[in-house]
């Protein structure tokens, strides 16, 4: 029946060259830790790969309770923390998991480099890389505040004044990110929490897809 | 591994062999029964590597509840705030004279976007065809420095930082001490000036005020000083000459008044620090607490 059904899909679109691409690309033996086992290295990639997919869904569950205004907010998580079932683990996973990810990385982007693995042809693949990992610092940023604890507060407000103090266009860049030059409160959360949730993630995803095809199209770097 | 009309590529690649690219490993028909396909044989050993992974993750989410101190107090000038870790290197270079104050622009502009304008444009920075690091010392030794300066910046941060005042600072209260911290402390002595002096009638019982007779003293933002001449002299429609009693007195009630009634606010630092202030060049070293 399955068979039959994905047949009949596959007749019209074609979709077998599509996964049978990922599915058959031979792994080369150099990163396969089953043959050398400091290929581990070769592990960091995927790994970030794999916690910023819990962090998608960690997060999707986090805001079936998480209300982003200044009154409700804090009481919000602290009831996701301490009356949701699993909500502790939901929410650990996800804060511990925004740490991990630096780490993963950090790692990642080590190995790359002393691999030499940036070099021509996978300069762009290392720029996307770079500003994704831009992005994940963007979002331990904005998603730092959400819970509007004592820490978040001042943490944020440190934050925002580093990115006052850049000449010229500091202000612009306050404003931009806590909806007002001189408050933080109200407009500041829902904002950290629309680029959290929205703008980040989304370029994030788009970014992601794009390292992705490209590691495809050129293949992992060679054996040094 | 059927791969389309004829083509040739390169190792893994979807790169045609055209010899037009370099650095692009050889084919793996070159490595025979080393290479294996990425599903289902390979991802099964990733997959177990993220499985023990994410035992270690789980574990730790157990083992450490994630962190949530007391609702956000903007008026709570005495909190010092840390970032999450992986911003202290920053953090902490901010700290330095030559890149803070009148510096701050280097601190925070010309340093951070030249490393990570650097990290960007690696590729262009370092354009030799050698891969391996200890054939490119340069780009290696740079790397290593700047790894060795993030290590050492948020070490530093971490060893600076004060974690018995932050994990005080920050502590969620309990339901009693939040109750008492929304209590006046009735046992003062600045309470009984309150309540002699009549400021009771206007001002409620807990300071609370009472509509528009008198407003809600709890919270109030002003000063030691300014709350003594409000009350000898009156403001709005209070009318002037309500306090009746001594200098002294007077310095107590207005004390009292600013620590918010003397408000036993758990272990937070502000209350002792708000009633340090408060105490002034004066001696009266009322201890409001306890």
């Amino acid at each position: 029946m399955l068979q039959r059904l994905y047949d009949w899909v596959d007749e019209r679109l074609d979709i077998t060259p599509i996964w049978r691409d990922v599915a058959d690309h031979e792994v080369p033996e150099h990163v396969n830790p089953a043959h050398h086992f400091s290929a581990f290295v070769y592990c960091f990639g995927g790994l970030t790969f794999f916690i910023i997919v819990i962090q998608f869904l960690s997060g999707m569950f986090l805001t079936m309770y998480y209300v982003p205004d200044i009154v409700n907010a804090y009481e919000s998580v602290k009831y996701l923390q301490g009356e949701v079932a699993f909500g502790m683990i939901v929410r650990g996973m996800h804060h511990w998991g925004a740490s991990l990810v630096i780490v993963m990385v950090f790692l990642h982007t080590l190995r790359v480099f002393f691999t030499g693995a940036y070099k021509k042809p996978r300069e762009l693949n290392w720029v996307v890389g770079v500003l994704m990992f831009f992005i994940l610092m963007g979002l331990g940023f904005t998603g730092y505040l959400l819970p509007w604890d004592m820490k978040a507060y001042f943490a944020t407000v440190v934050g925002l004044q580093m990115a006052e103090s850049v000449p010229i266009i500091g202000t612009l860049i306050k404003t931009l990110l806590s909806g007002d030059p001189e408050i933080v409160g109200a407009q500041t959360l829902t904002r950290f929490f629309a680029i959290h949730v929205f703008f980040l993630p989304a370029a994030l995803l788009g970014l992601m897809a794009v390292h992705f095809i490209m590691i495809r199209r050129q293949g992992i770097a060679g054996p040094l | 591994m059927q791969r389309g009309k004829g083509m040739k590529f390169v190792g893994d690649s979807r790169v045609p062999a055209s010899g037009r690219k370099p650095n692009i490993p050889k084919d793996y028909s070159e490595y025979p029964g080393k290479t294996e396909a990425f599903f289902p044989n390979f991802l099964l050993k990733e997959w177990l590597v993220g499985a023990v992974f994410l035992v270690g993750y789980l574990c730790l989410t157990a083992a450490h509840p994630s962190p949530l101190e007391r609702l956000a107090d903007p008026t709570d000038s005495g909190y010092i705030p840390l970032p999450d870790w992986y911003f202290l290197f920053l953090y902490q270079l901010l700290k330095y004279e030559f890149v803070s104050g009148d510096y701050v622009v280097i601190g925070i502009v010309i340093i951070p976007a030249l490393s990570f304008g650097a990290l960007l444009l690696a590729p262009w920075l370092d354009r030799g065809p050698e891969r391996r690091a200890s054939r490119r010392p340069i780009a290696s030794g740079m790397m290593l420095l700047a790894v060795l300066a993030v290590v050492y910046l948020t070490w530093e941060a971490v060893e600076n930082h004060d974690w018995e005042a932050a994990a005080e600072q920050g502590e969620m209260l309990d339901d009693e001490a939040a109750e008492l911290a929304e209590q006046v402390d009735t046992e003062h002595e600045g309470y009984q000036i309150y309540s002699d002096q009549g400021c009771i009638a206007c001002h409620g019982d807990q300071l609370q005020g009472s509509g528009a007779a008198g407003p809600s003293l709890f919270d109030t933002q002003y000063d030691v000083d300014t709350i003594k001449n409000i009350a000898v002299e009156g403001i709005g429609e209070m009318p002037p000459g309500l306090f009746e009693g001594t200098d002294e007195e007077l310095q107590i009630l207005a004390e009292y008044i600013a620590s918010g009634g003397g408000a036993q606010e758990g272990e937070s630092g502000e209350d002792g620090a708000s009633a340090e202030d408060a105490a002034g060049e004066e001696t009266t070293e009322e201890s409001d607490e306890e």
